[in-house]
């Protein structure tokens, strides 16, 4: 039995860089036997000292996780999907360690989060679209709050015009891929964190793959084509996204819940290319960042913690100059090709056509 | 007479918009609707409609007009009928996270 085996980032060095790879075996113990002779010290990083396989470590068959089967024994058939997640959990309850219990005290003293929530943040996986402007504050404040697992896509390099804003990098960092940079500085933060780095262009091949090993996404993408892309992998994965974007002394923030209306509800086509400037063309107000970020990071939190009202419905909208926050109503549009009554869309399409615009790549660094 | 009877409102501009109007935030316009009033607006500022107009004569599907904080998509479009004092935001979408 051949089957395809999903390997995250982590792993991947030990697989030729690669995320999908074939193994064959009856079972899910042969598949992995398979590919330790394939790439050997494969099996080593999934065990413990005492040989059996790591508390943190989750194998899935179809999105099933094999404890929920017949766990390595687990039989296989052809095209099943294999999947191999480390998990910061790993299926145990989450111990708060005395360090976490000092460190999350003004969390946990709280009784809208207590120990269950601060928990609940620790088990959480959150993906970040960007690590520039508002990438940056987002992560950093969910780095703090203690979300365990924080994933970031950025193929980019750190700038010297990225630092005016920019929070996760330092002047020393002029060079360096954001991921990274993004990375030290937020394990710098909390030690107690996993940093899964994306170091790719998010695109119509990757999308699904990476924003399926999260629970909630996180926008801070700097065009157009990536926000639609981002928007309907969201929407037909079933995840909640957190939305916030900046221009000049403008900033917009909201949630999209699925089901409850999408990026495509409240703008239905992208501007032709060159009528909605940039922020590296128009420029950005540094400080604004924080304002938006820390709204998204904040969304992100209740949705962990299941408290209050998300900003769902509502695109809150921040004029720095006048220091004005509104609200105005957002609705799920019943035409949307997306998440309307009669879709269109069930599958992500080619969003550099839709968009007229290239999803900008390392070859060619665009805004920054 | 119609012209005495023609709602001012206040329109809001985003920043990028505001280039227009020689920074102007919020500005004052008549007319009995949307449509008349981005009229009087295109015939002070001209270049206004085509920052917001498509090539169908129709807003832009990535401007959203909001009367009242009510999406007009919602309430008849550019035809919505106005009254004195209403609040008109025009608001394009920013892809700028960066």
């Amino acid at each position: 039995m051949s089957v395809n085996v999903y390997i995250p980032t982590p792993f991947r060095h030990l697989v030729g860089n690669r995320a999908n790879v074939r193994a064959t075996g009856v079972t899910v113990r042969d598949i992995i036997d398979d590919l330790d002779r394939q790439y050997p010290g494969f099996r080593a990083q999934l065990v413990d000292s005492s040989g059996r396989r790591a508390r943190h470590i989750n194998i899935y068959v179809n999105q099933v996780e094999i404890e929920n089967l017949a766990d390595e024994a687990t039989e296989l058939h052809e095209g099943d999907e294999v999947a191999v997640i480390p998990a910061l959990a790993g299926g145990a309850p989450t111990v708060l360690t005395p360090e976490m219990v000092e460190r999350y005290s003004r969390h946990i003293i709280m009784p809208q989060v207590g120990s269950a929530g601060q928990r609940k943040i620790i088990e959480s996986r959150v993906l970040i679209i960007g690590a520039g402007g508002l990438g940056s504050p987002v992560a950093l404040y969910l780095a703090l709050a203690g979300v365990g697992t924080i994933g970031i896509v950025d193929f980019d390099v750190v700038d010297r015009s990225n630092l005016q804003r920019q929070i996760l990098h330092q002047t020393d960092d002029i060079g360096k891929p954001k991921v990274q940079s993004a990375r030290e500085t937020l394990l710098a933060h909390n030690p107690n964190i996993e940093v899964v780095t994306h170091e790719t262009p998010i695109t119509s091949d990757n999308a699904m793959e990476i924003i399926s090993q999260y629970d909630i996404v996180v926008n801070g993408a700097d065009n157009f084509a990536t926000r639609y892309l981002v928007n309907d992998a969201c929407y037909l994965l079933k995840k909640p996204l957190v939305d916030g974007s900046i221009l000049m002394f403008d900033g917009q923030a909201t949630t999209y819940l699925p089901g409850k209306g999408c990026y495509r509800c409240l703008y239905p086509a992208p501007p032709p290319p060159g009528m909605v400037p940039s922020c590296a063309e128009a420029g950005v107000l540094g400080a604004m960042c924080a304002t938006i970020g820390s709204i998204q990071a904040t969304e992100v939190l209740k949705l962990i913690l299941e408290i209050g009202e998300p900003l769902v419905n509502r695109l809150l909208l921040y004029d720095a100059l006048t220091l004005e926050f509104r609200i105005v109503k957002i609705r799920r549009d019943p035409n949307c090709p997306l998440c309307g009554d009669n879709p269109t869309i069930h599958e992500l399409i080619d969003y550099e056509a839709f968009c007229g615009a290239p999803i900008p790549h390392a070859a060619a660094p665009f805004g920054g | 007479m119609t012209s005495t009877a023609t709602p001012t409102v206040s329109v809001r501009l985003t920043a990028v918009l505001q280039k227009l109007t020689g920074g102007q935030k919020t500005i004052e316009a008549s007319g009995r609707t949307v449509a008349e009033v981005f009229d009087d607006i295109e015939a002070r500022y001209p270049g206004f409609k085509a920052q917001v107009y498509g090539p169908d004569g129709k807003p832009h599907r990535f401007v959203n007009i909001y009367l009242n904080d009510e999406d007009i998509r919602y309430t008849g479009g550019i035809d919505t009928a106005l009254k004195p004092g209403d609040v008109l935001d025009i608001l394009p979408a920013l892809a700028g996270g960066q």
